[in-house]
């Protein structure tokens, strides 16, 4: 197994964990102020959890490229793991107080998570071929 | 990698990208205190990624590796799981494209979205039709042979 895809592995399933025990935290009697986890919840579980899994297993068991790179690129499979963390941090603290640095870091995960997209479908639109 | 699969798993990637694209913009609509307007793309946001990048994606990699038919040689009924690509996608365009529709007329629901949503049960349908028989014990499999 690749080490790219036994980050993206363990991290899902630390992903996974959180989000399940912030399901807990909303689902216990709360204040309406720990209503701001509930899209970091929601985002864990599937962008975190998921997709990461996805990413993971994708990388490592999808046709080969090629024999000398086999998974293509080593390096866009590394871009890939970024921006979820400061998502999770920046999302609630924008609600709950609209102040910098906060909607600066969201803006700014927002386009890491959107560069990790791009960079997995084009790391791995090219293995996925018909024989 | 079978060319259905292929067709499967190229389009769900394109969903993939669409999804994060939106959800992208509406993060940053939320950053830059827009909230109203980042709220308009959930439909298609959450369609895009839940139907056509994970749904459509497990129906590629599904059709691709379970287990075959005929000792090995066959993917059996294919037509069913065409089918399925077809109304998967053209349910995901649907909804999305009703949900634009609605923004534009501040309507609640419209009939677009109705039919999308439609057309993906029938495509969940058809690709059950399709897998039901390859999903089976690996002593089937030996019998076969």
């Amino acid at each position: 197994m690749p080490t790219l895809t036994r980050w993206f592995l363990r991290s899902a399933l630390v992903y996974l964990v959180v989000s399940l025990l912030i399901g807990v935290m909303l689902a216990a009697p709360h204040g309406p102020t720990l209503d701001v986890l509930s899209p970091v919840h929601i985002h864990l579980f599937m962008v975190g959890w998921i997709t990461q899994m996805i990413f993971g297993v994708a990388y490592w068991m999808f046709p080969r490229f090629s024999s000398e790179a086999p998974r293509r690129s080593e390096r866009l499979g590394s871009v890939t793991y970024a921006g979820l963390v400061m998502r999770a941090i920046a999302e609630p603290m924008v609600t709950l107080r609209y102040a910098t640095p906060w909607p600066a870091i969201l803006v700014l995960s927002a386009v890491l998570q959107w560069l990790a997209a791009l960079a997995f479908v084009v790391n791995t639109w090219a293995r996925v071929k018909a024989r | 990698m079978p060319r259905l699969a292929c067709w499967f798993i190229r389009a769900s990637l394109a969903y993939l990208l669409a999804g994060f694209s939106l959800g992208a913009i509406m993060l940053a609509l939320k950053a830059t205190g827009h909230q109203g307007m980042a709220i308009r793309g959930l439909v298609p946001h959450v369609d895009f990624l839940l139907i056509g990048w994970t749904v459509q994606l497990t129906m590629g990699v599904a059709f691709w590796i379970l287990p075959r038919l005929e000792g090995g040689v066959s993917r059996g009924a294919v037509a069913p799981a065409w089918l399925a690509f077809v109304l998967l996608n053209a349910g995901v365009l649907l909804v999305a494209l009703a949900s634009v529709q609605t923004l534009a007329s501040a309507e609640t629901m419209s009939s677009g979205r109705l039919v999308g949503r439609a057309a993906e049960v029938a495509a969940a349908l058809a690709f059950a039709v399709h897998a039901w028989r390859r999903i089976r014990a690996a002593s089937v499999d030996a019998q076969v042979r």
